[in-house]
């Protein structure tokens, strides 16, 4: 077995191991309804990680709108769910039927926004999916949407008319939101995790993955090889977008209610943190990265409002210990170098070989 | 005479994102980094004079000098701290920690001034609008009288917002061009390592260049706090977003561009909202953004750079 | 039999703005060949470089590559035609292993879809297995199968350059382009380059246009000569009458 192979399998194991661990503390009422209620989100917002990772670790490109393919993904898993509700059942099957449809519908908007956007240099691409993100957040809350006898009516103004009031079903009802069916369970986000996971990894350790990093380092060396950039770039951004519209229908079906004022740029800057801090390019540092950022705040709860200072607090320092020439020299000098550069191996290594070229 | 009140009110917010804009293309071009803080500065200063012209005994003259001089410092001291270790940091590194300065300054604003929006009174209240068309005619600097029918009324703060950002863009533009402090940040920009041998101070420009930013930032928050008055932790935040796609929007790094994409910005914003939609006219502003820089991959003035092979 | 021209130019030029950069090139390269491009800075070689590999394409002329027409055509096209390069300044894949950077060159040379990859189908196996092999077996001949698992950056500068050989060698062309292959190098590394070069010929039946100022290496390994200067040809010929020429020998030292 590869050292890269078994790296994955440790973070499978390891993930996998968390997740029932604490699972079964929290079915057990051994963890209290405070930490029990985190399992699910966290879940949603590793795969969002590591999605989001995909594109910007291993591709390279920095996008600041992937919770506009969360958004789609949440819109068309939650809306086939509620117009399959009586016509399909059980509900598990729905569920994996509307996440394939949501996983369809990002991917979808991951090659259509993907085409005219891919050729932008840098910084004009991290605008330019900001923006679309944005577009897509408005366009979410202005849509509506009801279902009668005669089927579907859709309108862009504020509300739908001409509906049979007694069979009409209200689907989406622009910034209020979707109210789908609550399908998702913990083991249902476990075994989509793990799923997406493995995905990922199998896609980064092999050629397809091999050519994105390519052309991350280096894409007109990448050309001279034969690879075609635009093709690549396609492919990773999209199977990144659809993996997040997977975490949006989990999403979508995890709440009572969903607005879409929660797709906004805020979301994808923080899922951008997580990725950024875990590590470019490395799963497993996602993996860890999501959980301890995310667990923390809620840790800190009795810290009432210092908290969210307390966190961008932290976050600032870590940035500039980790990064800044000065601090890095600091280390060595005092002799930590070696133990911290070990931990941040540890960090590291869940993913394909990245070096320290490129890493938060 | 609508179409030309939406386009003076375009202008009027165009000129506040470009002034907003020029913090941002002037730090990007010469620290090459995105300070995504820069918009919770404009939020900082809208406080401070709040705070100031809340004290009874400052006048308001006065209350905006201390806002400028207070984002002045803060653009500064957040180089210093949180940027300057990060010259030589991967790019990535640097935005996120802007990223975490960002919210490092609205959570503090949200301990010290609580979620609820202010009311902002605006430092030209109270006075006459500056031009209004009636049926009376034309009459500049004068109250409209009850029950007079205006066909056009342009604000003191609509006017203000104009003059006041030309004045200081016509400014800027003389002071990079023709100081020699300013011909330094042109230098820096271009290549940091031959300024440096040149025997240009590369430190001291560059905190120059926050510094006139963040001033910049403001003089923008006044005028936009008085024109649109709800203050909150948050109302930098799209502002921000705004003018970091309108200095995208004239080519990242180019002055004039950052002027033009501002203007150009807050006209299409109050065209969108006067004549599709008002909750699409965002997503709208973004569509042309997205439009011109597939047209334009380095926005309308940006500089085509030739990867050398 | 007339020996095949591997590489054929006719009349290359490229225009950027008012500048002509290159104009009027005419060269012919056999198969087999240890060719050379030279000229002082600014002459234009890395452009025809970039000409002929589809980085730019070229104002008037044409490019045969094996009596194939690849005037104007896309890097990947020529690519995939036979024409593999190295770069003045070093292009590695640098955040990945040194087995990595050679895997993709192999990359059009390995045969599974990408489903196949994620879903781990017995052809990703058995393509990945071939890859490896034939993979290490390019690092063996550069002596670089010792550090296949170290990160590219890490290598030291002699060794980076063999390895953008080896990729570029990995993506079977018929003609490699090396361009300024002894920048940076001390005499033992050149003559151990010059050494390595020899091999490629032989080994792999390659012909080879190089860019070089190191006289040495130039006169060492050419055969022909093609001399740029103002991006114009110079002279033309066997190396030993070419560098004799004394317009060539004024455009380099001056008058």
């Amino acid at each position: 077995m590869t050292k890269t192979t078994k790296n994955n399998f440790i973070t499978c194991g390891m993930t996998l191991g968390l997740f029932v661990i604490f699972g079964v503390l929290s079915m057990t009422g051994v963890l209290g309804s405070q930490y029990s209620g985190l399992l699910i989100p966290i879940g949603i917002y590793i795969i969002l990680s590591i999605s989001l990772n995909l594109t910007v670790g291993i591709l390279g490109e920095l996008s600041l709108g992937h919770a506009g393919f969360m958004c789609i993904g949440a819109y068309a898993g939650g809306i086939f769910s509620l117009i399959t509700q009586e016509t399909i059942n059980p509900s598990w099957l729905r569920m994996i039927l509307a996440l394939l449809v949501g996983a369809v519908a990002a991917a979808i908007f991951g090659v259509l926004i993907g085409i005219p956007v891919l050729r932008l240099r840098g910084d004009y691409l991290a605008i330019v999916t900001l923006g679309f993100g944005e577009i897509i957040k408005a366009l979410a809350n202005n849509i509506y949407l009801t279902m009668d006898k005669d089927g579907l009516h859709f309108s862009f103004a504020s509300g739908v008319t001409g509906t049979d009031p007694e069979t009409s079903k209200l689907i989406l009802e622009g910034a209020k939101g979707i109210k789908a069916p609550q399908d998702t369970t913990l083991i249902l986000v476990v075994v989509v995790l793990m799923i997406c996971l493995v995905i990922l990894m199998n896609f980064i350790n092999s050629r397809t993955g091999r050519a994105c990093m390519a052309v991350r380092d280096n894409y007109i060396a990448a050309q001279s090889v034969g690879i075609n950039v635009t093709k690549f770039r396609l492919i990773a951004f999209t199977v990144s977008a659809a993996i997040a519209g997977v975490a949006g229908v989990l999403y979508a079906h995890s709440l009572t209610v969903l607005a879409p004022k929660k797709f906004d740029y805020n979301l994808s800057i923080l899922i951008l943190v997580f990725v950024v801090l875990g590590g470019l390019g490395s799963l497993r540092g996602s993996v860890i990265a999501t959980i301890v950022l995310y667990a923390l705040p809620e840790i800190f709860r009795e810290l009432g409002d210092y908290r969210m200072l307390i966190y961008a607090i932290v976050l600032i320092l870590m940035m500039v210990f980790n990064n800044a020439p000065v601090f890095i020299s600091l280390r060595e000098r005092i002799g930590v170098s070696a133990p911290v550069q070990k931990i941040q191996g540890f960090f590291k290594r869940g993913g394909k070989k990245t070096g320290g070229a490129d890493n938060g | 005479m609508s179409f030309v009140s939406y386009l003076i009110s375009g202008i009027s917010l165009g000129s506040i994102y470009a002034l907003i804009a020029l913090g941002y293309t002037m730090v990007y071009g010469i620290a090459k980094m995105l300070n995504f803080a820069h918009g919770d500065i404009i939020m900082v200063g809208g406080y401070a004079v709040f705070t100031a012209m809340s004290t009874a005994w400052c006048p308001v003259w006065l209350s905006v000098i201390i806002g400028i001089i207070v984002c002045t410092v803060l653009g500064v001291v957040i180089e210093k701290v949180a940027y300057k270790p990060l010259r030589n940091a991967p790019p990535l590194a640097v935005l996120i920690t802007a990223i975490g300065v960002s919210y490092l300054l609205q959570n503090l604003a949200l301990l010290i001034f609580g979620s609820a929006a202010r009311n902002f009174t605006s430092i030209v209240d109270g006075m006459p609008p500056f031009m209004t068309v009636s049926e009376t005619g034309t009459h500049f600097f004068t109250a409209v009288e009850p029950g007079v029918q205006t066909s056009l009324k342009v604000s003191m703060e609509t006017f203000l917002s104009i003059v006041v950002s030309v004045i200081i863009m016509a400014a800027l533009t003389w002071f990079i061009n023709k100081t020699k402090a300013g011909k330094a940040m042109l230098a820096v920009a271009e290549d940091k390592g031959a300024a440096q041998l040149m025997g240009i101070n590369v430190n001291s420009t560059i905190s120059l260049t926050f510094a006139i930013g963040s001033a910049l930032a403001g003089v923008a928050s006044v005028l936009m706090c008085s024109a649109y008055p709800q203050l909150s932790p948050y109302t930098g935040s799209m502002p921000g977003i705004k003018a970091f796609v309108a200095a995208v929007f004239g080519g990242i790094g180019s002055i004039p561009g950052a002027m033009i994409g501002g203007v150009l910005l807050g006209v299409i914003e109050q065209l969108a909202k006067a004549y599709i939609s008002s909750q699409l006219s965002d997503a709208i502003v973004f569509l042309v953004l997205i439009i011109v820089l597939v047209v334009r991959p380095t926005g309308i003035l940006g500089k085509k750079i030739r990867e050398k092979v | 039999m007339a020996e095949s021209n591997i590489l054929e130019v006719k009349n290359l030029s490229i225009q950027f703005g008012g500048l002509r950069a290159v104009d009027g090139l005419n060269m012919t390269i056999k198969k087999g060949q240890l060719y050379g491009l030279i000229g002082p800075n600014g002459a234009g070689k890395t452009t025809v470089f970039n000409m002929l590999t589809g980085v730019y394409k070229p104002t008037t002329g044409t490019i045969l590559l094996d009596g194939q027409d690849i005037t104007g055509k896309p890097a990947i096209y020529i690519n995939r035609a036979g024409i593999a390069r190295t770069f003045q300044n070093i292009r590695l894949f640098k955040a990945m292993s040194v087995l990595d950077n050679v895997k993709v060159g192999l990359h059009n040379h390995m045969n599974y879809t990408a489903i196949e990859g994620v879903l781990r189908l017995p052809r990703y196996f058995k393509e990945e297995k071939r890859a490896n092999e034939k993979a290490m077996e390019l690092l063996k001949v550069f002596d670089l199968d010792g550090e296949a698992e170290q990160l590219a950056a890490n290598l030291p500068y002699g060794k980076q350059r063999k390895l953008e050989i080896a990729r570029a060698l990995a993506t079977d062309p018929k003609l490699l382009l090396l361009d300024e292959p002894a920048a940076g190098m001390n005499p033992n590394e050149t003559e151990e380059l010059m050494q390595t070069i020899h091999f490629v010929r032989d080994k792999f039946n390659m012909t080879i246009l190089l860019i070089e100022h190191d006289m040495k290496l130039v006169s060492g390994i050419c055969e022909q000569l093609t001399v740029l200067n103002f991006g114009q040809e110079l002279a033309q010929g066997d190396t030993s009458a070419v560098l004799n020429d004394p317009k060539v020998i004024t455009a380099y030292l001056g008058e």
